[in-house]
């Protein structure tokens, strides 16, 4: 039985017997390689949930302010994001079924759309490794593994570390190939890190498109919105765009599973991951703390102890 | 906020550019060793303008943020010692959120000397002046901040 026929009677088992209200998953989507979230309350529906690697969006996105009981699809990031919401009681624990699928990554359809330097891309079949695109029709085969999406190349928890129903086998767990992104900025200077962030991040229009996607960033009242007081004005320049992303950057910090959908989301295709990686990781050296793989564990800034690190306070 | 500060580039148009630093001090241990340090008439640069918090832990860290957006050339946080907060465990927290604050503002590429922290308690006038003095040293070494002021309002 492949995958998406057993989450489809997973999915049709949970609507019948009346464990959730409604489904939250994937379906088909318009273009190639894409797929778009779908909702599903009737059991006869079930056969429009799909499984494959163009499932990016985060669902747990759409948990936030629910009142039925929904069963969502999660990938190991996706699963991640919704025991945060709960440790963060977004969500209530009772009020989700989180159906874990293995995810072996999501392919990035930019990398391959830019690869076709403008040629349309008719459609895509994904067999094993390869994804075979019909290119204006011909055929072009890409190997599945240089088009992942960067967030997935580091993947480090591609099942869900907690989950009530997991569809078929879980998927190999592999360790992260390194960041050349990230230790190449590390290795950096400060003068030459401003200036690759003012690079990088001048691209920014301040379309908030990284918020709305992000499952953490569910505030009635972004800063970015307050009048009293007014943190920073609407502008896109250099000050105020840094100004934003370091401020997100804080708010994420602890929390970020590094979805990557702010990087997807991204019109400007700005790599918005970097800040995000670069505090998870101090986090982890710092306070020895992974966001959400446990409801338990108190998330890192809302305790401490005694002995933290304070060298750099005089 | 507005109108208190305006961007020190401005300023360094003139030859004797001096930096302006805020300080934040919590209201039970540095503001009070801040003062201790006046009556006992211990010297220390004029540059920080001092900014009375109940706590380090009251500051948010977009605080800090903005005042690098509005031109301030340095700024000092300073708080009880850990253990001796009014409030228990303040400094606590906070100490954790000033780590991560400085991390993203030094990964950014803000130099670190910008935005600097201390312990000072309200015996310590003498440790608060040395503060002080060696937080106007190393700004002024870095010369007036560029990276992340917003230009002057018209």
């Amino acid at each position: 039985m492949s995958l998406e026929t057993s989450l489809r009677e997973i999915a049709r088992k949970l609507l019948e017997e009346g464990q959730v209200d409604v489904i939250i998953g994937y379906e088909k989507g318009s273009l190639p390689l894409q797929t778009t979230p779908c909702f599903i309350d009737d059991a006869d529906d079930v056969d429009r949930l799909v499984w494959n690697e163009s499932c990016g969006n985060n669902l747990a996105k759409y948990l936030v302010d629910r009142k039925d009981k929904a069963g969502v699809v999660a990938k190991g990031c996706d699963a991640r994001s919704i025991v945060m919401l709960v440790v963060e009681k977004q969500v209530e624990r009772d009020k989700v079924v989180i159906i874990g699928v293995p995810c072996s990554g999501i392919i990035d359809r930019r990398k391959i759309v830019e690869t076709l330097e403008g040629r349309e891309m008719l459609e895509a079949t994904i067999k094993g490794d390869k994804v075979v695109v019909n290119v204006e029709g011909s055929e072009e085969v890409f190997a599945k593994e240089q088009f992942l999406c960067e967030s997935c190349q580091t993947c480090e928890h591609r099942n869900a570390p907690i989950y009530d129903v997991f569809v078929g086998e879980k998927a190999k767990e592999t360790k992260s190939m390194g960041e050349t992104s990230l230790s190449e900025l590390e290795k950096m200077t400060a003068s030459e890190r401003w200036s690759f962030f003012k690079r990088e991040l001048g691209k920014c229009i301040r379309c908030y498109a990284c918020r709305e996607v992000c499952p953490l960033c569910y505030c009635e009242e972004c800063f970015v919105d307050q009048t009293m007081p007014s943190w920073l004005g609407k502008t896109d320049d250099e000050s105020e765009v840094m100004f934003y992303h370091v401020t997100r950057a804080l708010h994420l910090a602890g929390r970020c599973v590094d979805c990557g959908a702010c990087s997807r989301a991204c019109p400007m295709g700005i790599n918005l991951r970097n800040l995000n990686r670069r505090v998870e990781k101090r986090v982890k050296e710092l306070y020895n703390y992974e966001a959400g793989l446990s409801f338990e564990e108190t998330p890192p800034l809302a305790t401490f102890k005694l002995n933290d690190p304070q060298e750099f306070i005089k | 906020m507005e109108t208190t500060v305006s961007p020190s580039t401005e300023v360094n148009k003139e030859d004797n550019w001096e930096p302006k630093i805020i300080a934040f001090l919590c209201n039970w241990c540095s503001y009070a060793g801040a003062d201790l340090a006046g009556v006992s008439r211990i010297q220390y640069p004029p540059n920080v303008r001092i900014v009375r918090v109940p706590c380090s832990g009251r500051i948010n860290p977009m605080f800090i943020v903005k005042c690098l957006e509005r031109g301030v050339d340095g700024v000092l946080v300073s708080g009880c010692h850990p253990g001796e907060c009014h409030y228990i465990s303040g400094n606590l927290f906070a100490r954790r959120k000033f780590t991560i604050l400085k991390e993203i503002l030094e990964f950014v590429g803000i130099e670190p000397g910008r935005v600097q922290f201390s312990w000072v308690s309200a015996s310590e006038g003498e440790k608060f002046a040395r503060v002080v003095r060696d937080v106007v040293e190393e700004v002024k070494a870095l010369g007036p901040i560029e990276r992340m002021v917003k230009a002057a309002p018209i």
